[in-house]
């Protein structure tokens, strides 16, 4: 049995909308829709999907925050809900927006607080908090109150606080929102180290795509509630990366070219994106194309990046969803 | 269970060292909280200086009622008063930070502050208690004595329970502090009183539904050997410690019930 499964997985929320002054209308809203994987020990799984799509209801279900509707979860063998305390022990989690420390106690406080309610043995906890102090040099704002750290600093403390106890696996809600790209490298490397080591198994959810290609060996997409894909990165790419972009720089600008089996997608000034699916034609072709018809000064390719496909596989799914007779409410999740 | 204490112990003393870093502050908040305490005490005496007696009680009698409830409560308000806070938590998510850590979820909102200016309350309560004592000639036996010892941590807890048990209700409702208030803080008011005074609904909702009557009055009605206006049996007046025992049952299992509600929220 996997570390993580998943089952068959429903989550539907009942709202209730006031109506006027009494009456009130009951919804339900399908966060989560028949969700199955399962997660081997050891791997850093990114999970994405747009707003709304039911990310952080798994992540919830997954810690014992939220229970299913329907299907079956376990975690490391135990039933999230039904055994919180035992699998709290068990596990790790960061929330970016939301402060696990004491405010305003030093950071080291908030650690030494978290030692003796997760219960870790004196010489355990002095041996993981060196190794974080190292790297994520933690020391200069040790004993600063965490109200007074920028949030490169206490992100670095909560990631110390969810790691203090060993945890087999650790969920992670957007890591790195908000951090400059020094601190998100920080972070990128201490996780990354984390799973190398430890054998720490990891499921991020993240808007940012770069968390997913240097970390993540396997990626979950969501949206709407259903899982709609399961496995790397490469594999995304050419499935779905199958429009790439030619950039060229004309002498003069020009009205949008006409170019066989590609599109402009944008024009400015000179510079012209023409895109194009690789299976309908090579980038050299629409180069021939655009020398004929104007006096071509330099042009770039660009290889589909994992934004684009994602955005491609967002607009996509979204498409099919709302088309669909069950189409249901959308939930900030 | 002793580990429980002693990391109750440790959370609270790190809530009290955070106060602690601005003693100014702390010391002027906490006679404030004194001084402001007595004018509940001094509404009690306006309404003495109308009438001679309330329900049969002398001001010394009502004052003891007050002294009882207030310093129960008074602790309630230090332990479990940041209850209040529960209605955001819930709103706003943040409540999940709790679930997923190896505790129970009302031991961590309760050691989560530790607002140690509501001492200032306590010591007024106890003033107005001890000026009740002085001024009653209490015939005192060892029952009595401990009647009135037993009386303040149960009174305590029962204040604890209904709170607990009424302020449950954000896990549905999501929004509003005010129906669990009016239960808790409103409560806590009427059991100032003798309630014999009280309309005969209200008297039972306060002697039975909502615990209030073995705060202060039924204790009271003990030590004071005070014949019962009510006729109630006489063993109800020995029966607060089990009825605090009884009430922090029932609000633990409403809290439980409460939380598999929790929805979270989003973001």
């Amino acid at each position: 049995m996997a570390f993580i499964e998943v089952e068959g997985v429903a989550k539907h929320f009942v709202v209730h909308r006031g109506k006027g002054l009494l009456r009130r209308e009951r919804a339900v809203v399908r966060a989560v829709e028949d969700l199955s994987f399962s997660i081997e020990q050891g791997t850093v799984v990114g999970y994405i999907g747009p707003n709304g799509a039911g990310k952080s209801t798994t992540v919830k279900m997954l810690t014992g925050i939220l229970v299913p509707t329907t299907g079956r979860v376990t975690v490391g063998g135990l039933v999230p809900w039904t055994q919180r305390l035992q699998l709290a022990r068990r596990i790790g989690a960061m929330f970016g927006q939301r402060v696990q420390l004491w405010w305003d106690l030093p950071l080291i406080e908030s650690f030494e607080l978290l030692r003796h309610m997760y219960r870790v043995p004196e010489e355990r906890y002095r041996k993981n908090l060196d190794t974080f102090r190292e790297t994520l040099d933690l020391d200069p704002f040790l004993r600063t109150p965490v109200r007074q750290l920028s949030l490169g600093q206490r992100i670095r403390g909560e990631l110390t606080a969810a790691m203090l106890h060993d945890p087999e696996v650790l969920f992670l809600d957007e890591p790195t929102i908000g951090l400059d790209v020094v601190a998100k490298q920080r972070v990128r490397e201490f996780l990354a180290r984390a799973n190398r080591e430890r054998g720490l198994t990891v499921l991020l959810t993240t808007h940012d795509l770069a968390d997913i290609e240097r970390l993540c060996s396997r990626i979950l997409i969501i949206d709407h509630g259903h899982l709609i894909y399961d496995g790397d990165i490469d594999t995304l790419k050419a499935r779905y990366g199958t429009e790439r972009v030619v950039i060229v720089d004309l002498e003069e600008p020009a009205p949008p070219l006409r170019i066989d089996g590609g599109r402009v997608v944008k024009v400015e000034g000179p510079r012209q994106w023409i895109a194009f699916e690789r299976d309908r034609t090579t980038a050299a072709r629409v180069t021939a194309e655009v020398a004929a018809q104007a006096a071509l000064r330099d042009l770039t390719v660009e290889e589909p990046d994992i934004e684009d496909v994602v955005r491609r596989i967002y607009s996509e799914g979204a498409g099919r969803r709302s088309a669909g007779p069950e189409s249901s409410e959308e939930r900030s999740s | 269970m002793v580990e429980s204490l002693v990391l109750y112990r440790r959370l609270v003393a790190a809530r009290v060292r955070a106060q602690l870093q601005y003693r100014t502050s702390f010391a002027l908040e906490t006679l404030g909280m004194f001084l402001v305490s007595f004018l509940d005490f001094a509404a009690i005496l306006i309404i003495f200086t109308n009438v001679p007696q309330l329900g049969g009680w002398s001001v010394q009698e009502v004052a003891l009622l007050y002294g009882l409830s207030s310093l129960a409560f008074a602790f309630t308000d230090l332990a479990v008063g940041h209850l209040d806070l529960l209605g955001r938590l819930v709103r706003d998510g943040t409540f999940d930070l709790l679930l997923i850590r190896p505790r129970g979820t009302l031991f961590q909102i309760v050691t989560a502050d530790f607002q140690i200016r509501r001492l200032g309350k306590a010591l007024q309560a106890l003033v107005v208690l001890a000026y009740a004592l002085g001024a009653l000639q209490v015939a005192w036996t060892p029952v009595r004595a401990l009647v009135l010892v037993l009386a303040i941590p149960s009174g305590a807890v029962i204040f604890a329970s209904v709170w607990i048990a009424a302020i449950s209700i954000v896990f549905w409702t999501v929004e509003g502090n005010e129906a669990p208030n009016a239960v808790t803080y409103g409560g806590q008011y009427l059991s100032e009183f003798p309630i014999n005074i009280y309309d005969r609904w209200l008297r039972r909702l306060l002697a039975y539904a909502v615990p209030m009557a073995f705060v202060a009055y039924f204790p009271a009605l003990y030590i004071l050997d005070k014949p019962d206006p009510l006729g109630l049996p006489p063993w109800l007046q020995l029966s607060s410690p089990l009825v605090a025992v009884a009430a922090a049952i029932v609000a633990g299992l409403v809290w439980r019930t409460a939380v598999r509600h929790y929805q979270s929220a989003g973001g």
